[in-house]
């Protein structure tokens, strides 16, 4: 009996140190393999999906890594991540900056896709929402330096529903008109094509990706001037008439601006004289 | 004491050489070179001479725009990661499980899988320079691999193991750019050549363990016809990535009829070059009934 047991335990104490031992190892490898997929997870900003694709969370699961999209792009702008790209290894993702989409009407690549992960409910490629373009820096924009580029506006595939120019007041002139863009995101596709076509050395109008670009109303919001509308009517106490106080002979009028011709231009008021500063704040005395 | 004497390590297969010819005794080996080889080269020939014959990679890829194939592997992440795929991928996967059941899972390591030439080279490297000695990693880790890659595509909802599996990540690789995938690559050569003997496709790898799993039921397997003229030279066990395959059926243990039933076989057929007796060949398991074995007392039935 002790003969027959002894080695079986011993057989039985390897058996389990091996079984705990491979748990452990493959189990670390997990923990790695999961919190490498979870930093994946956040489309990096310069990262455009092709269109059609699925939300971030879910296309890191539907995608197959396949690169049919990739061999059916006619413009060849896709590549699958390289496994030092920071999103999930062979994935398809473009750079709007290198080579925007050229929103094929066909949509080959949703097509190729043999997993959904582009979803082939999409069939009209002005639909897609592959990202959001936003001007991200109105500092270098051309039109806010009070230009006429419209390089953005122009050359947007959705002009004039995707890209406005809305026009302000240059108040650096004083008598200029700014025609400022502004970009629409129900109607934006993120293909990059303003992006790529921004002529400042560093583009001052890029796509990001939707989640990024973004904003959202809080729920319990509620636009005054639409809900007025929808009611037919003030909410609240009628509005009262505005009543402007204009010089002599000058109308405004609302949206059109000012117009007519004023009587005599005002003396440019002199400047204020400086103000005193009060005694008790005067020197580093209180 | 060091007195040399003619005893330099025979290589195997040299007695079947020998005795039927270079060629012969390498016929498998040829025949599975040119297999990955060409394999390969079919989904090279659009990328690199426009070609277009096989579009995507080993994960999913489309021939002559008609025939779609998928890995099964990758659509059952796919489905742990809550995401049903649409229907040409699942047709896809359907028809190379069906192909796999028909050849044996595990054909795919030794006939498709672009790592196996990695890690056979780094085992003959191994053989070459004398490498003694390997760490020990019991074989069935490859099924709790297998697992956790399943369990981590359920639990961060993604196919989180495309990260890392350095099987996808050669084939895309040399398809559509290497990067920095080559890095994984070398760990896997120098792990082999120098940590474990077998140790990639042998021990660990999870989609080697997930194709046995198709191959159990495979048909196509290797037989032993001629079990009885084996003079015990030992080279079909020096050759085979999975020796542990061979005994049963070759020593007959507990009844075990003439074919080699393991799943893990990869159906290399490099034991059938290397054995000067011709015990092994190919053929299905269809009859398996259990021959009657010369002095090897049967089992019991139960």
């Amino acid at each position: 009996m002790d003969n027959e047991n002894k080695p079986s335990a011993a057989a039985r104490r390897q058996f389990l140190a091996d079984t705990a031992r491979m748990a452990c190892g493959v189990g670390l490898l997990g923990l790695g393999v999961g919190l490498y997929a979870r930093h994946a997870r956040a489309l990096p900003p310069a990262a455009i999906r092709p269109p059609g694709a699925l939300p971030e969370t879910e296309f890191s699961a539907a995608c197959i890594r396949c690169g049919l999209c990739v061999r059916d792009c006619p413009f060849d702008i896709l590549h699958l991540a390289k496994p030092e790209e920071p999103l999930s290894t062979g994935t398809p993702y473009f750079v709007a900056r290198q080579f925007p989409c050229e929103m094929c009407e066909d949509l080959p690549c949703v097509k190729a896709c043999p997993t959904g992960a582009l979803d082939h409910s999409l069939k009209d490629i002005n639909k897609s929402k592959m990202g959001l373009a936003v001007l991200v820096d109105h500092e270098t924009c051309l039109n806010f330096l009070g230009l006429r580029c419209d390089i953005c506006y122009r050359v947007c595939p959705v002009i004039d529903k995707a890209i406005t120019l809305d026009r302000q007041i240059n108040v650096r002139t004083g008598r200029h008109t700014q025609f400022i863009p502004v970009v629409h995101s129900d109607h934006c596709t993120g293909c990059g094509k303003c992006e790529k076509a921004c002529p400042t050395e560093v583009a001052s109008i890029k796509v990001f990706p939707l989640y990024m670009a973004k904003g959202q109303l809080s729920s319990h919001y509620r636009l005054g001037w639409v809900e007025k509308e929808k009611a037919g009517g003030s909410l609240v106490a009628p509005d009262v008439e505005h009543r402007y106080n204009m010089p002599e002979g000058m109308k405004y009028e609302s949206g059109k601006g000012l117009s007519g011709n004023p009587g005599a231009v005002p003396p440019a008021p002199t400047p204020p004289a400086p103000v005193a500063l009060p005694k008790a704040f005067q020197g580093n005395k209180l | 004491m060091s007195a040399v004497v003619n005893t330099a390590p025979v290589r195997p297969g040299a007695e079947a050489v020998a005795a039927k010819g270079w060629l012969a005794a390498h016929k498998w080996l040829i025949l599975r070179r040119s297999s990955q080889f060409g394999i390969l080269m079919l989904f090279l020939a659009g990328p690199w001479f426009g070609i277009w014959i096989v579009k995507g990679n080993l994960n999913f890829s489309y021939t002559l725009n008609f025939l779609p194939l998928a890995d099964p592997y990758v659509i059952l992440q796919s489905l742990a990661a809550r995401q049903v795929p649409e229907k040409l991928a699942l047709t896809g996967a359907a028809i190379v499980v069906l192909f796999y059941l028909l050849v044996g899972g595990r054909s795919y390591c030794s006939w498709v899988c672009p790592v196996n030439l990695l890690t056979d080279f780094a085992y003959w490297l191994r053989v070459r320079l004398g490498l003694k000695g390997s760490a020990h990693i019991s074989r069935p880790t490859r099924y709790w691999m297998l697992g956790m890659t399943l369990v981590t595509a359920a639990v961060t909802g993604s196919i989180a193991w495309e990260m890392l599996n350095p099987v996808s990540m050669m084939h895309r690789g040399l398809i559509f750019g290497l990067g920095l995938a080559w890095a994984v690559l070398l760990a896997v050569f120098l792990f082999d050549l120098f940590v474990m003997r077998h140790g990639w496709c042998g021990h660990l790898c999870p989609v080697g363990a997930f194709y046995s799993l198709i191959g159990i039921f495979a048909r196509v397997r290797v037989k032993l016809p001629a079990r009885d003229a084996c003079n015990d030279c030992m080279d079909c066990f020096a050759v085979c990535p999975e020796p542990q395959v061979i005994r049963p059926a070759l020593k007959a243990v507990a009844g075990t009829p003439p074919v080699i039933l393991e799943a893990n076989c990869t159906n290399c057929g490099r034991c059938i070059d290397v054995c000067s007796k011709d015990v092994f060949a190919f053929g299905t398991r269809v009859n398996t009934t259990v021959a009657p074995v010369t002095g090897v007392p049967q089992a019991a039935p139960k």
